[in-house]
């Protein structure tokens, strides 16, 4: 199994950047399995929120087409060393998964 | 490479039943916050209606878009929007020439800098734009990205 997060939170000079790579298929539902002819059933997320210390910093909305294994990058004020960020996911399956790092 | 596809397809299919049968259980809250029209919407004008309820957009040159002038595969094209706009409450990025143009809206807090960055499919040579809204009004900007390979289907 892949690892599921990479995440990374570095705070300089009183911004923080939050970099994410999240390990996702990211299916649209348009593509074809080569072999059987049968539609890939769609399968991306569609929430994305980024928390830090019980705040919310981003609250995204994502369809199909943001890229398999999304990456996401966002810069936010007010957090310092050691603090927490939380960002989690659910996708159109109902599935849904969380991480949380410190900022470095 | 084709055990690979078969593997991913075969995977992913039974992902979706696993998650279907688990659907019935969680709360719809999250789905039910999710803007599925505007990102079923045909056009950019639609998209935008449906998702920020206006579709009057201003073009702005305060908004940097940067994107490669040609992605070589539509699939993963970087795309990071910043602009000098105050009082931003959401970024979103459209696509023109995607079925369906809306790939992602980004709602941010007060705390959070007026920067995105992440990757999106371009199903072929199109404009990438990016709406901004600040302080209640809506503004926008595009950047031409050329693709030789699409992202979507295939």
């Amino acid at each position: 199994m892949a690892k599921k997060w990479k995440v990374r939170a570095q705070a300089k000079g009183g911004v923080t950047t939050l970099k994410a790579l999240i390990t996702h298929p990211m299916e649209t539902g348009l593509r074809k399995n080569k072999k059987t002819g049968k539609k890939i059933p769609a399968h991306f997320i569609q929430k994305l929120t980024v928390e830090h210390s019980g705040k919310s910093v981003l609250d995204a909305d994502w369809g199909p087409a943001v890229s398999a294994n999304p990456y996401l990058s966002i810069k936010f004020k007010g957090a310092a060393k050691g603090d927490s960020v939380k960002i989690s996911w659910s996708d159109n399956t109902g599935k849904s998964d969380s991480h949380t790092v410190k900022v470095r | 490479m084709k055990r690979r596809t078969l593997l991913k397809g075969s995977l992913s299919a039974g992902v979706a039943s696993v998650a279907a049968a688990a659907g019935l259980l969680t709360p719809q809250m999250v789905m039910a916050a999710w803007p599925k029209s505007a990102f079923e919407a045909k056009g950019v004008d639609n998209a935008v209606k449906a998702l920020l309820g206006s579709s009057s957009l201003a073009a702005s040159g305060d908004i940097t878009i940067k994107a490669p002038p040609i992605a070589e595969n539509g699939a993963v094209v970087n795309v990071a929007i910043s602009t000098k706009l105050k009082n931003v409450s959401s970024i979103s990025i459209l696509v023109e020439k995607n079925g369906q143009p809306l790939t992602s809206n980004f709602n941010l807090a007060s705390v959070t800098e007026p920067f995105v960055k992440t990757r999106i499919k371009v199903a072929k040579t199109s404009s990438v734009i990016a709406v901004v809204k600040s302080g209640g009004k809506l503004f926008s900007a595009g950047r031409e990205v050329k693709v030789t390979i699409g992202g979507c289907g295939g």
